[in-house]
């Protein structure tokens, strides 16, 4: 294993774990108010510290892990779901009106600016954790259409695929029974980059009012509540920023690592 | 070259021509009718009605779209329902803001980038490159708006250095420019991340190419090729990033005038969302994704221009 690897595995675990847990403990309930603790420095009773309503920041961290890991992961779910059928289909009829019209679709999308677009949606629909995936999953759809379709490609053209056809088999069928095994790796290596950015976009969007909503703990809500107390107690600015680092890092190592593991010729080329 | 440049020209268009519906579209099934909520809850409907009239709310979709984009193309981006004011000129106003911010921020990024990921390519694998790839991991992973609080903190806060927010105008350049700094450095900063990558494995993959061992071999240093031949061939992959930056510069700067109260087009749009100004939200949208699919499309003949095979190919 690689430090890379190894680095962003624990990482990653740290994160899934924090999430998991809040689920049944966290060392003080996030939802009742305490103004007479409020703003407290980390301590041996409050690890991280207590936001302006006196919750513990530590509890609050870990509640947040799961909005982040919910919007992000489901985020990358509408990617897949739907961009590697479409590049995969594209692959299947190269060259076609169908690989055509799928390809500008996604030179579309990819020519908006994906932050604008993120907030015209969620601000025209809604705020909410909902609309918030929904944006940021939009954007994930052409990044897996275009890389299925081009490793589908080069697929294509081996020798096994060209005896399944002999088979008698269909396009969709050895799409699905050979194509995409084979690309496994690449799609995961991937998933695991568009999820710490969508970690990071569902910060943005929840640092401008436009993610999750309160009480939902997140960690872009949080820095937004902070922004005005930085001076007065700063760990309620620097904890869920850190949180936000810790767990992008993580996830960008976890995807190095995946593919120098995953793809050995990669790595050896590697520069 | 001109078959190439016509060829984009026409994708140009046609991306224009979609982006406008999509974002008229998407404003178009928004909840809300704006003459309600300019007039309030108690407004008698036949007064709704007549500003509904007077806004040309009333008319058919597809006359009002034509109207937009006829306007736009004009110069004319509309009236804005709260302010009763030109959207054009308001957007003026605010460009006046953004628009400096983003291009600092190119500024800063590349010049940032460019000595790191120089250095690194010519220490490969040595500490030096470990160090700034080290830096880079952390800079893409840093958000710009968390960044832009922790400088704050530091620079405004503590060192009074600079001030927390807000913009003085242009009357006195200086000022201005100083009140840009914090925001633009801290927009840059990821992008620098991600351009010193780039500069690395560019010019990493160049410096296997023959024509450096050829120049190698007439005796010139490593250090000499890298300046020579390297660099500037490693320019045009870089080019093209930092096309692709511009866009994500222009957008990130809607979050962190949200930072530094900054008077831009991002807090145009937020004050234009929460008061339901559609006009004004559709028009900025619009001028952000103009933005950005035209510097998209000088970056693609920038890039045909210095790499002919580019032209050729689909």
């Amino acid at each position: 294993m690689t430090r890379n690897l190894i680095l962003g595995t624990l990482l990653t675990a740290f994160l899934v774990g924090a999430a998991l847990l809040s689920f049944v403990w966290t060392p003080y309930p996030t939802d009742t108010v305490a103004i007479a603790e409020r703003l407290q420095p980390p301590s041996a009773s409050h690890w991280l510290g207590t936001d302006h309503f006196g919750r513990d920041m530590l509890s609050l961290v870990m509640v947040g892990a799961r909005t982040s890991i919910a919007v992000a992961l489901v985020a990358v779910g509408i990617g897949l779901g739907l961009g590697v059928p479409l590049g995969l289909a594209a692959a299947a009829r190269s060259g076609g009106w169908l690989d055509e019209a799928i390809m500008r679709m996604n030179d579309l999308i990819f020519a908006f600016p994906s932050l604008v677009i993120a907030i015209l949606i969620t601000a025209i629909f809604g705020p909410g954790a909902t609309n918030a995936i929904i944006a940021i999953g939009i954007f994930n759809i052409p990044v897996f259409a275009r890389l299925s379709r081009g490793a589908a490609l080069s697929l294509w053209r081996r020798d096994f695929i060209l005896a399944a056809r002999t088979a008698g088999k269909s396009a969709p069928r050895i799409s699905a029974e050979h194509i995409l095994p084979n690309i496994a790796n690449l799609l995961i290596v991937q998933g695991t980059i568009q999820f710490s950015l969508g970690i990071l976009a569902e910060a943005g969007l929840s640092y401008v009012g436009l993610g999750a909503q309160p009480p939902i703990p997140s960690w872009g809500r949080m820095l937004a509540d902070a922004q005005t107390m930085v001076a007065l107690a700063p760990h309620v600015a620097i904890i869920p920023g850190l949180a936000i680092v810790l767990s992008v890092l993580g996830l960008n190592l976890l995807g190095d690592g995946l593919r120098d593991r995953l793809d050995p010729r990669l790595g050896a080329v590697r520069r | 070259m001109l078959a190439y440049a016509l060829k984009r020209l026409l994708i140009l268009a046609i991306s224009l021509a979609i982006a406008s519906l999509v974002i008229f579209l998407v404003v178009e099934v928004a909840p809300g009718d704006p003459a309600s909520f300019m007039l309030g809850i108690n407004a008698r409907p036949d007064t709704v009605a007549a500003l509904r009239a007077e806004l040309g709310l009333d008319l058919p979709v597809h006359e009002r779209y034509l109207a937009w984009v006829s306007g736009m193309v004009q110069g004319d981006f509309g009236t804005s329902y709260t302010y009763r004011a030109p959207v054009a000129q308001m957007v003026a106003e605010r460009v006046q803001v953004s628009l400096p911010l983003a291009l600092y921020a190119l500024l800063l990024s590349t010049l940032i980038a460019f000595p790191a990921g120089i250095f690194a390519a010519a220490r490969r694998g040595r500490a030096g490159d470990m160090a700034v790839m080290g830096a880079t991991q952390l800079g893409v992973a840093v958000p710009n708006f968390w960044f832009a609080m922790l400088l704050v903190l530091l620079f405004a806060l503590k060192l009074r250095w600079f001030s927390a927010g807000g913009f003085p105008g242009w009357e006195e350049p200086l000022q201005g420019l100083k009140a840009l700094t914090l925001p633009a450095v801290a927009l840059a900063l990821p992008q620098a991340a991600i351009l010193a990558r780039v500069m690395r494995s560019a010019l990493i993959d160049i410096l296997h190419e023959d024509f450096i061992r050829t120049a190698r071999a007439k005796g010139l240093s490593r250090r000499q090729a890298l300046w020579r031949h390297g660099v500037r061939n490693a320019l045009i992959p870089v080019l093209t990033i930092i096309g692709l930056q511009f866009s994500f510069l222009l957008a990130g700067a809607i979050i962190i005038e949200q930072v530094f109260f900054l008077p831009g087009l991002g807090r145009l749009i937020f004050q234009a969302i929460t008061q339901r100004d559609l006009i004004v939200v559709e028009s900025v949208v619009m001028l952000l994704v103009f933005a950005v699919i035209v510097v998209t499309f000088l970056t693609d003949l920038a890039y045909a221009a210095v790499d002919p095979r580019l032209r050729h190919r689909r």
